[in-house]
């Protein structure tokens, strides 16, 4: 009877947690998609009409995010083969992965304090796209290293001595052996860093800055850009605009969903792929 | 063609090999015996240096091959291995198509041509006898053979950069009788090409396919001869009490 009553009051526990995330979400949905509309997601903001719009910010995002993967994935892919089949020092390896996972634990906002005082001042960059790109690399490192490393430490060994046995060098071994091997762990790191991009405003305030303007690719990376969940923060506490915060808050909801999602596919596409 | 002179062998503090003295004659099948830990393996693993790979690990002696110290600093170890190839205990086929499995080797090596791609992957699946079971399916992954096929694969791989010897390591301890007897008559007709080495855990395998016999016990080879002469009248007395199955 008392089991019973235990069981039940876990299930209460979790249902209520369930519900509190579905009316968080469905909350936000609510509010915003009815203020999703075509002109606010295809133009600029103008002061002299009055009118807001966010498409400067959802091109922020996208090359902030191109321009961190495009650094982040080979440096942790590269750190991540070099400490699993590189490094003879087993010590100093596990001083990296620990510092590593304590570096993926630590708050944002100091991401982006250390990031503005060295990207946009020690190094001149000011607050621009590329100084938050590169705040975000940092940030995101760990995770690209230590997904690709996991999924490294799953290639067989006998992969890379079948390889070796036939007079390949390591090089080419790893190449063809065993980066093949873990790309799915590349990937995972991979998407989950641009979930993480997506959700983050604290570090991005301090480093790429607030500015709407519509740039280019290149041009972009050189000046100031609000991304999507920075301009949240701004059109909700500066200009005091919810009904476009809420907008913003249901486009990144659905994007961060498909996000998750496609991680799911591909872990279970790749799953698949190997059992067979 | 292969000549172990002295040869010692520690993992860290622990001795492996010690003393090993023996001449391998080419072409034939040269078949390494002895339980379990008594440095079979690691003495054949030694030929082609794939023991490099392993940490702590410390040589002395020399192996000459074709007149020369493998263990001397000027020595390509991936060239060695490509002369020195090897098939180990379980099947390990990349996980790629069967085609892409044997084209390995030769790439590796710098052979691009199409042409010449496919000649060697038909010449090696048939030099393997598994050219008829798997022509119809080169472009198919080769996890999708069975356990004897992809054994037989592997040994295809390993042929396709035409190595001098070929090192075997339980090639067929993880595979049904049937799997074995193929493997075994390939080995025998293997050798009229090839100088093999080939480590076994079953007497009888032994006695079907080899030409030498070499009883390792304990780290130390007890005793080298022709196969014949070691079945028939050992002359140490170990020797005679592990291939009447007395221990092992």
């Amino acid at each position: 009877m008392e089991k019973k009553n235990g069981k039940r009051k876990i299930y209460m526990v979790i249902m209520r947690g369930l519900m509190g995330i579905l009316f968080i979400m469905s909350y936000v949905l609510v509010k915003g998609i009815p203020n999703i509309t075509w002109d606010l997601l295809s133009t600029t903001p103008s002061y002299i009409d009055g009118s807001i719009g966010i498409l400067p910010d959802i091109l922020n995002t996208i090359y902030i995010i191109i321009a961190a993967l495009a650094i982040v994935i080979p440096l942790g892919a590269g750190a991540a083969v070099y400490l699993t089949e590189y490094a003879g020092n087993k010590k100093i390896v596990s001083v990296i992965e620990y510092a590593a996972e304590t570096l993926s634990g630590i708050p944002s906002i100091i991401y982006g304090l250390v990031g503005m005082l060295f990207f946009c001042q020690f190094l001149n960059m000011q607050t621009s796209l590329l100084a938050g790109a590169l705040t975000l690399v940092i940030m995101n490192l760990p995770t690209v290293m230590r997904t690709t490393q996991e999924s490294l430490k799953t290639v067989p060994q006998s992969y890379r001595e079948g390889a070796f046995g036939l007079g390949a060098g390591k090089w080419r071994m790893i190449r063809t052996v065993v980066l093949p091997g873990c790309i799915d762990g590349i990937i995972t790191g991979c998407i989950l860093s641009v979930g993480r991009i997506l959700g983050e405003s604290a570090a991005l305030l301090f480093t790429a800055g607030v500015a709407h303007a519509l740039n280019g690719f290149f041009e972009g990376l050189n000046s100031s850009g609000a991304t999507l969940t920075v301009a949240l923060y701004f059109y909700a506490k500066e200009r005091g605009e919810f009904g476009v915060a809420f907008a913003i808050a249901a486009i990144l909801m659905v994007l961060t969903l498909l996000v998750n999602l496609l991680a799911m596919l591909v872990g279970e596409s790749f799953k698949r792929r190997r059992n067979t | 063609m292969i000549t172990v002179k002295d040869l010692c062998l520690w993992y860290g503090n622990t001795q492996a090999l010690h003393h090993i003295n023996m001449d391998i004659p080419e072409k034939a099948i040269t078949a390494l015996i002895g339980p379990s830990g008594c440095g079979k393996s690691t003495f054949l693993k030694t030929l082609n240096r794939m023991n490099d790979l392993i940490p702590g690990i410390r040589i002395t002696g020399e192996v000459c091959y074709n007149e020369k110290n493998i263990f001397s600093p000027d020595v390509d170890v991936n060239m060695l291995r490509k002369e020195i190839g090897m098939v180990f205990q379980k099947p390990n086929p990349f996980p790629m198509s069967i085609y892409d499995n044997i084209a390995y080797g030769p790439r590796t090596h710098g052979i691009t041509s199409r042409v010449k791609l496919d000649d060697i992957v038909e010449r090696s699946l048939r030099d393997a006898a598994i050219w008829d079971e798997v022509k119809d399916r080169l472009r198919k992954n080769a996890l999708g053979l069975s356990g004897g096929q992809q054994q037989r694969l592997c040994i295809a791989r390993a042929l396709a950069v035409s190595p001098d010897v070929l090192l075997m390591d339980e090639p067929t301890s993880a595979l049904d009788p049937i799997s074995t007897s193929k493997i075994e008559e390939l080995a025998i007709s293997l050798k009229e090409k090839y100088t093999i080495i080939i480590v076994t855990h079953n007497m009888q395998q032994a006695v079907r396919i080899s030409d030498k016999v070499a009883f390792f016990l304990l780290g130390e080879m007890i005793e080298y001869n022709d196969a014949e002469t070691i079945f028939s009248m050992p002359s140490d007395k170990r020797t005679e009490d592990y291939i009447t199955g007395r221990f092992g």
